[in-house]
């Protein structure tokens, strides 16, 4: 009751209208207040004011909104004041729609500009000390944002108060910030203040401070200084990190676009030109899925993409043993003709895709755990990016498990390493050949059901990958899958601490000029494979 | 030495070819200036520039078969050389519009004054002049290549890897054009010339000529090619071709003789594309595409690579293919591409030239040399593989 009674005073203190405390306290008719807004002069609207905000009853608070809005109407054939905001007319205190019948006479509840910094001090007032913490914190922030000296005594009051730690810091923040902004302050007050502010104003801290750097005393400056340079070498380990965070997204994508085509070219030798399409296919081939879900198993939408993943797989994997079996061997032993018969079959693909589907841009709706984002310790981490993560992953150790554990696993291994002396040890080569090819195609299209969150699903979905995925593939080596991952990881880091110095696009031609300047250094890429066999 | 190396140069192909396009470069000209409009035999010069720009893209297809079909190295590059070349003469004709330009600045090109530049970049003086613009045409790709074979052929990054970097190498120079901060036009590139030489280059005149010194161009491209393959030299870049290592252990110098022949390569895919800009008028960063030099190995491959006469057939070929489908088919034109990239490869591994030798000159030819391991097989030779089974061209499965 005690505390109650000191925020009323403050409350009207702050509104410089002293002599209302006494009635204030109790019984305020808050309807009767309400109707008699209607026709009160603008001297008895800024007591009604007073009166209404001393209630203290969130319930005011639309009114108030309105009033200062210029929202508030009274109907002059009932004598009714109601709220009207656009075509809607809603009764000021339960927010009710209101039928006012074909005779309603609306006319504006006029205030002044002096009324509506009373209303506004009223309701940033009665919100800091609003029941709800959430209201309580962004009453708080916008002190913040627009510090007054005029309202110290109004935060001293409600730091007073306050019970929750993360609001009562933000409060502080603010009141620090007034006292570092008002021009009355001593410089030993402003000189603590300073902390404060780094402590409650989270990201706008250095904004706030170097602001008011400009205001400061002389006596003040280091202070502001010192903590401006802590708060950015803070920024900065966080951007680092955040940056961090970015290329390992970036490099989870591109190593699910590369890992089959390490495969295949470690086995074969061969570049596989299509395997951009093979990824493009995947992603179409979840668009038809979800497709196909969305009109006969609604029920399944979001489980879409998990019931995309292997058919994609099979589709893309047969369409890949099917080229093996058609078009590679025959090209057997010559890799440079191979990449020129895949890239004429990256054409054909990719205009019979646009025949078909049309060289628009087709959508997969996103499943609803992939949406939304979330804050790992200040750094925001949108779903769809982390399930990307983990699921290239997940593809990359289910691999490393087929390579290292299967016997088609070690069947590739041996060809890889020594065809000749593998096919003299009773390997079937060619069938080898068929499943790797399928293999990597397949793992293209899981590529292609992941990027169908992140990119657009058009025909050209694929050329945007292709020449990065070589790239990877080049840097990383075809010694074993660990290169992939290194080479994609490496790539998708440094691409992104790049960016912010040099942009984009500078950035992508550094990353491509130190790769040509790495296959200077290492000519089979990162993690080679030695012996005699490679050496030719 | 040089007589010498000149006259075994011309044996009786390549003379044949030289002189066909020393006839063009003559005939094509008058069959325009001096037939009139609507009588038999008149070449429309629209037309002319259309066998202008034929006739340059044949010798960036021959520039290709020189390191390609010679010398085993395949370049997915070679369209950026192609470019730079272009865009030192674009630069060249930029600098010639002077204040005819849409906002009339002496020195800066339209889109200097449009972004704001005060002064002409360090990079752009000089271009005024023809004759340092022309020795820039040369020298730009030449360099280029120079260094960028030197570091490549040295630590031996040979096959799909070397093919690979000159395409991160192309696709590197496509993003920097496309920056507007480069000072070369960004997206737009260069375009609306006006003049080269004081002539105008839109002038019917102009336009025969630039199509005749094409012409020329290629038939000293195959003079220059032709007096390469056929001297010693020629025959270690065969070698190389075919069996690198063994030729490194003879004690050749591998990365020399083939940084020689990429070098030559460049400046001539340089001199094609200063041709092809005047003629078709714009120069921008879409031709450093790498789908762009991919397509000119296909022209050299459905010629027939290792062979002088087949890139131009090819160039021409597909390119006539190209023009008439993205009028007339205009979806097809891509599945026609693909297909000929497949069908090539699998069942042209000689190209046009040769199914011709196979069809009609086979016998003839047996007699008069033993026959040279076809690059289609250098890569089996590697492989360790022996050669003698891989006579027949015809597809064969694996193994």
């Amino acid at each position: 009751m005690l505390t109650q009674l000191l925020r009323l005073a403050l409350l009207t203190l702050s509104l410089l209208l002293p002599t209302q405390i006494a009635r204030a306290q109790d019984a305020v008719d808050i309807p009767a207040q309400i109707a008699a807004m209607g026709e009160a002069s603008l001297k008895e609207l800024t007591q009604i004011v007073v009166e209404l905000s001393s209630t203290g009853d969130n319930s005011v608070v639309p009114v108030l909104t309105a009033l200062a809005d210029g929202n508030l109407y009274l109907d002059e054939t009932s004598g009714r004041v109601i709220i009207q905001t656009g075509s809607a007319i809603t009764d000021p205190l339960t927010g009710e729609a209101v039928d006012l019948g074909a005779e309603a006479d609306l006319s504006r509840i006029r205030v002044n500009n002096g009324l509506r910094r009373d209303i506004s001090a009223a309701l940033s007032g009665m919100t800091l000390m609003s029941d709800n913490p959430s209201t309580r914190l962004s009453a708080a922030q916008g002190f913040l944002a627009k510090p007054d000296a005029a309202n110290l005594p109004l935060l001293d009051e409600a730091i007073a108060a306050e019970t929750d730690a993360n609001v009562r810091s933000a409060m502080q923040a603010a009141r620090a910030v007034t006292i570092l902004t008002s021009e009355d302050a001593s410089i030993e007050d402003k000189n603590a203040a300073v902390p404060q502010v780094v402590a409650g104003a989270g990201r706008n801290a250095i904004t706030i401070l170097t602001g008011a750097l400009s205001n400061a005393p002389d006596e003040v400056k280091p202070t502001i200084e010192a903590a401006i340079a802590g708060l950015e070498q803070g920024r900065a380990v966080w951007g680092a990190l955040q940056n961090v965070w970015f290329g390992v997204s970036l490099g989870s994508v591109l190593l699910l676009a590369a890992i089959g085509l390490a495969i295949t070219f470690g086995v074969m030798g061969v570049i596989n030109m299509a395997h951009g399409e093979m990824v493009m296919l995947g992603a179409y081939t979840t668009f038809l899925v979800q497709l196909v879900i969305r009109q006969n198993f609604p029920g399944l939408l979001d489980y879409s993409l998990l019931i995309a993943l292997p058919v994609a797989f099979l589709v893309t994997g047969a369409i890949g043993v099917g080229i093996e079996r058609g078009i590679i061997r025959w090209l057997y032993g010559r890799p440079l003709e191979t990449l020129l018969a895949t890239w004429g079959l990256s054409l054909i693909l990719q205009q019979t895709v646009r025949s078909i589907f049309g060289p628009t841009n087709q959508m997969v709706i996103a499943p609803t755990w992939m949406s939304g984002s979330t804050e790992f310790f200040g750094l925001a981490i949108t779903y769809n990016r982390f399930w990307i993560v983990i699921f290239a992953l997940i593809v990359f150790f289910a691999l490393l498990l087929v390579l290292n554990r299967t016997p088609l696993g070690l069947q590739m291994r041996a060809v890889t390493q020594n065809r000749r002396m593998a096919s003299a040890m009773g390997i079937r080569t060619p069938f080898v050949d068929a499943m790797t090819f399928g293999l990597g195609s397949g793992i293209a299209g899981l590529a292609g059901v992941a990027l169908t969150q992140i990119d657009n699903i058009s025909p050209n979905l694929g050329q945007n990958y292709i020449i990065d995925s070589f790239m990877v593939v080049v840097f990383g080596g075809v010694g074993n899958l660990w290169g992939t991952f290194v080479g994609a990881l490496t790539l998708g880091v440094a691409n992104k601490f790049l960016e912010p110095y040099a942009g984009a696009v500078l950035g992508k031609i550094l990353i491509l000029v130190l790769i040509i300047l790495f296959i200077q250094r290492r000519p089979r890429g990162l993690f080679a494979l030695k012996g005699r066999a490679i050496e030719q | 030495m040089l007589t010498q190396a000149l006259f075994r140069a011309l044996d009786k192909k390549a003379v044949w070819v030289i002189g066909i396009f020393l006839a063009v470069a003559v005939l094509v000209p008058m069959a325009n200036l001096l037939i009139p409009p609507g009588q038999f035999g008149h070449v429309p010069t629209y037309l002319v520039s259309l066998l202008g720009k034929y006739l340059s893209y044949a010798i960036l297809a021959l520039a290709l078969d020189l390191v390609w079909g010679y010398c085993g190295i395949l370049s997915l590059g070679h369209s950026a050389f192609f470019a730079l070349g272009g865009y030192a003469m674009g630069m060249y004709l930029m600098r010639q519009i002077g204040t005819r330009g849409v906002y009339g600045n002496p020195t800066l090109p339209d889109f200097m004054v449009f972004l704001n530049w005060k002064e002409l970049p360090w990079y752009w003086y000089g271009f005024d002049n023809f004759w340092f613009a022309m020795a820039m045409v040369v020298l730009v790709p030449g360099l280029l290549a120079f260094i960028f074979g030197f570091f490549a052929f040295r630590s031996r990054v040979t096959g799909v890897y070397l093919s690979i970097i000159t395409q991160a190498m192309t696709f590197a120079l496509l993003l920097a054009f496309f920056r507007n901060d480069m000072g070369f036009g960004g997206n737009n590139g260069l375009t609306d010339f006006k003049d080269i030489l004081g002539a105008p280059v839109q002038a019917q005149s102009t336009r025969v000529i630039l199509f005749a010194a094409t012409a020329i161009a290629l038939a000293l491209s195959v003079l220059i090619c032709s007096m390469i393959v056929n001297s010693k030299l020629g025959k270690v870049m065969v070698a190389v071709r075919d069996a690198e290592s063994r030729t490194r252990f003879i004690g050749y110098r591998v990365e020399y003789v083939k940084l020689f022949a990429f070098t030559v390569s460049a400046i001539m895919a340089g001199i094609a594309g200063a041709l092809y800009v005047p003629q078709v008028g714009i120069i921008n960063p879409g031709e450093f595409e790498p789908g762009n030099s991919i397509e000119v190995v296909i022209w050299t491959a459905v010629g027939g690579r290792g062979t002088l006469v087949g890139p131009i057939i090819g160039a021409i070929v597909v390119n006539l293919g190209k023009s008439w489908f993205t009028s007339a088919l205009p979806e097809f034109w891509l599945f026609a591409l693909g297909a000929l990239f497949i069908f090539v490869t699998l069942f042209l591994p000689k190209g046009i030239v040769g199914l011709w030798k196979q069809l009609f000159g086979a016998s003839r030819k047996k007699a008069e040399e033993p026959a040279a391991p076809t690059p289609a097989q250098s890569a089996d030779i590697e492989r360790g593989e022996d050669p003698s089974t891989f006579d027949n061209v015809q597809p064969r499965p694996a193994e």
